[in-house]
């Protein structure tokens, strides 16, 4: 997994609440086996006008010019800044990857859904959550500022603003470590593998239907 | 000993090691592996030249892809044919408990097949790489859904790395009224609590409503628990969950039977056990639910009207109903009766057990699907289920009705496969989400319980099933 530790990054609103991970990624492009290649398609039944196919060619499609991400001003964005309850729905972690192969390594909003969010920290994304003032803020002063820009410092967790107000933000300690470090979790799990071998033994003989 | 939850003493007996700052390491018991979102899995193990930890954990199924006519004919679409093609080659250089592949007999959607072998079992830790394994809690068990890394993850070490949720307790109380269903409890619970009122929280669902339900409604009623934000649904154990065991191919026998009763029925919360959150329903207030927007909070009562979104306050929220509106193609204040319907499905893991096709084929017995209805479809949730529908005459019911009888799996809940809607196509489904697009690009969806929705082929339009008499 990329380390993650400080991002100065271009800003997207994405202006509605309940956002959820069949809007994110829809389902024919769940058909993939790997785990690369859909930024392609990342928000794809709202950022164009025809309906698209795995394997198809993105780049001569026909955008809908009203989508937030099709704008000029937001081309290459790091930063989604997001509403209520973002990544509800399906567990497909097709959503956190099309998220960040498209460029995001950072999303901002009042509240996410559990297991969007928890697959975001194995992918090297960040989820931050803000209170909702100051995500109404951000919102307001990213529609006026074109290019507007937020500083993101997860070894201090605080967002900087341009006009240098900082907002607080917490992260669980050891989901912090793991991105600072880019460390991959099985490796770390696996240090407790003869706790996890007693656990075992000892759940064999209490529970032993466990074991059919 | 202080009074737990049931959450409190799933979460405790699992518990392998805690580091500083809580997250823990939970033991699994049982995974449930589908093709969609193991692949990469796999892949990741391979490549880090790791091996799963527990074999014999894994019980796995090809279930969204596969098609549910012409089965003679396998898997046309190539794309879909090479994922459940990968899941087989993974299953066969791994291993697993039970493999149910595209065809066998006990092929389904893998919430349905997991309690129906006895794969699931009361006071397990149930995984899967899919958001509706929260259905399994109806057994209480701790089940929830997880993405691609856990499902590795969970294959590597045989656990989940995890905080402890909060927990809240969605008490349902009194008798259901004729023709309501455990689909409309849940609606109505989401619709009170919002689809993310259980953010953060395990939901236990209780009271004398939920105890009256049948092991299969209380697996409809976990099932929605993430449509209402929560990873995971939990009802205590009583006597029919003990009973719906019995015989079951997984099912412990004999001396460990006793045994595993014994200590299955531990599993409720204590008296004076103490949740974070409180939520009390009303069960007589409840009536048939259909949603009329593209999230399953935005729903009423079958006697209801789409709302106005300018009588709502906060401005997110009423450009959310707006938008919902206008991509649904339906008028503020339309009674919601009077809104025809282009298809129906009757199935997903939310509503394609037994009962519900009984359900819904009492509906339909000796009707007519409408002529303006172009498709009702009835896919049982597995080969099992459909043999037993089969036995009782079901499939005749549907089909003299003008209803099609496919062959088991996800079908159009997700549109993965051939069934899906076409662009602004409306349908009556009984599946869980309403989302944009789930059920085919442009697709228009509402959630119904499978009587509503066989009550809706019938009628051409959404119909109040109590009064179809
Ligand atoms: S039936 Fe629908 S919700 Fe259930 S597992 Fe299949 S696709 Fe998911």
């Amino acid at each position: 997994m990329k380390p993650f530790i400080k991002l100065d990054g271009l800003v997207a609103p994405m202006d509605r609440a309940n956002v959820d991970t069949d809007a994110i990624i829809p389902k024919q492009f769940l058909k993939s086996i790997k785990r690369s290649g859909f930024g392609p398609n990342l928000f794809d039944e709202w950022r164009y006008l025809d309906i698209g196919q795995p394997g198809q060619d993105s780049t001569n499609r026909p955008r809908n010019p009203d989508f937030v991400l099709n704008q000029a001003r937001y081309q290459g964005a790091q930063v989604l800044l997001t509403r209520d309850n973002f990544g509800c729905g399906s567990s497909r972690e097709h959503a956190p990857w099309a998220l960040e192969d498209f460029g995001f390594r950072v999303l901002i909003g009042t509240t996410f859904a559990d297991i969007f969010f928890n697959n975001c920290f194995k992918n090297g994304l960040l989820p931050i959550k803000l209170p909702a003032a100051e995500v109404d803020a951000l919102f307001a002063l990213c529609h006026l500022t074109p290019g507007y820009r937020l500083v993101v410092d997860l070894e201090n967790q605080i967002v900087t603003r341009p006009d240098g107000h900082v907002i607080p933000f917490s992260v669980d300690p050891f989901r912090r470590e793991c991105l600072l470090n880019g460390w991959d979790d099985i490796g770390l799990t696996l240090r407790h593998a003869d706790k996890i071998r007693d656990f075992e033994a000892r759940r064999r003989i209490e529970q032993p239907w466990l074991f059919a | 000993m202080q009074a737990q939850t049931l959450y409190e003493k799933l979460w405790s007996s699992h518990v392998v090691h805690v580091e500083d700052d809580g997250t823990a390491l939970i033991y699994i018991d049982r995974h449930l592996v589908h093709e969609v979102t193991s692949p990469q899995a796999f892949e990741g193990l391979k490549l880090a030249g790791r091996k799963p930890w527990r074999v014999d954990s894994i019980v796995a199924t090809a279930d969204h892809n596969t098609p549910t006519d012409h089965w003679d004919m396998g898997i046309q679409d190539p794309v879909s044919r090479q994922q459940v093609e990968t899941l087989d080659s993974n299953i066969r250089e791994v291993g697993a408990l039970a493999y149910f592949p595209f065809k066998d007999q006990r092929q389904g959607i893998v919430h349905v097949i997991g309690p129906e072998n006895g794969a699931t079992l009361p006071g397990m830790t149930v995984v899967c790489g899919d958001s509706h394994t929260s259905t399994h809690g109806a057994f209480a068990c701790l089940a929830h859904g997880i993405g691609t890394s856990e499902v590795e993850h969970v294959m590597a070490t045989q656990c989940l790395l995890q905080k402890k949720s909060k927990t809240m307790l969605v008490r349902v109380e009194g008798p259901l009224g004729a023709g309501v269903t455990a689909k409309d409890v849940v609606l109505a619970i989401i619709g009170r609590i919002g689809t993310a009122g259980g953010t953060g929280y395990a939901i236990e669902f209780g009271g004398s409503a939920i105890r009256s339900l049948s092991m299969e409604g209380r697996m409809t009623v976990c099932n929605m628990a993430i449509e209402a934000g929560a990873r995971a649904g939990l009802v205590a154990v009583d006597d029919k969950t003990v009973e719906y065991f019995k015989g079951r191919p997984f099912a412990p026998r004999g001396e460990t039977w006793d045994r595993a009763v014994e200590y299955w029925r531990t599993l409720h919360s204590d008296a004076g056990a103490v949740f974070d959150a409180v939520v009390e329903l009303n069960a007589a207030e409840i009536k048939p639910q259909v949603t009329w927007g593209t999230s399953p909070e935005m729903v009423v009562a079958i006697d209801g009207t789409v709302p106005d979104p300018d009588l709502e306050k906060d401005p997110v929220k009423r450009e959310g109903m707006a938008r919902a509106l206008q991509y649904m193609g339906l008028t503020p204040r339309t009674p919601i009766a009077s809104v025809p319907v282009d298809k129906v499905f009757i199935g997903s893991c939310t509503n394609s057990r037994i009962e519900d096709l009984r359900a819904a084929a009492a509906v339909a017995r000796g009707r007519q699907k409408a002529a303006s209805v172009k498709q009702a479809l009835v896919v049982p949730g597995s080969g099992l289920v459909k043999a037993q529908a089969e036995a009782e005459g079901l499939d005749k019911i549907f089909i003299a009705a003008g209803f099609e009888w496919r062959e088991p799996g996800c079908s159009m809940c997700l549109a993965m496969n051939a069934d899906r809607l076409e662009p602004g196509e409306r349908c009556a489904s009984t599946s869980n989400r309403n989302f944009e697009g789930r059920q085919g690009a442009g697709g228009r969806t509402h959630l119904v319980s499978p009587a509503m929705a066989a009550a809706a082929a019938i009628a051409g339009r959404f119909a109040d099933v109590r009064e179809l008499g």
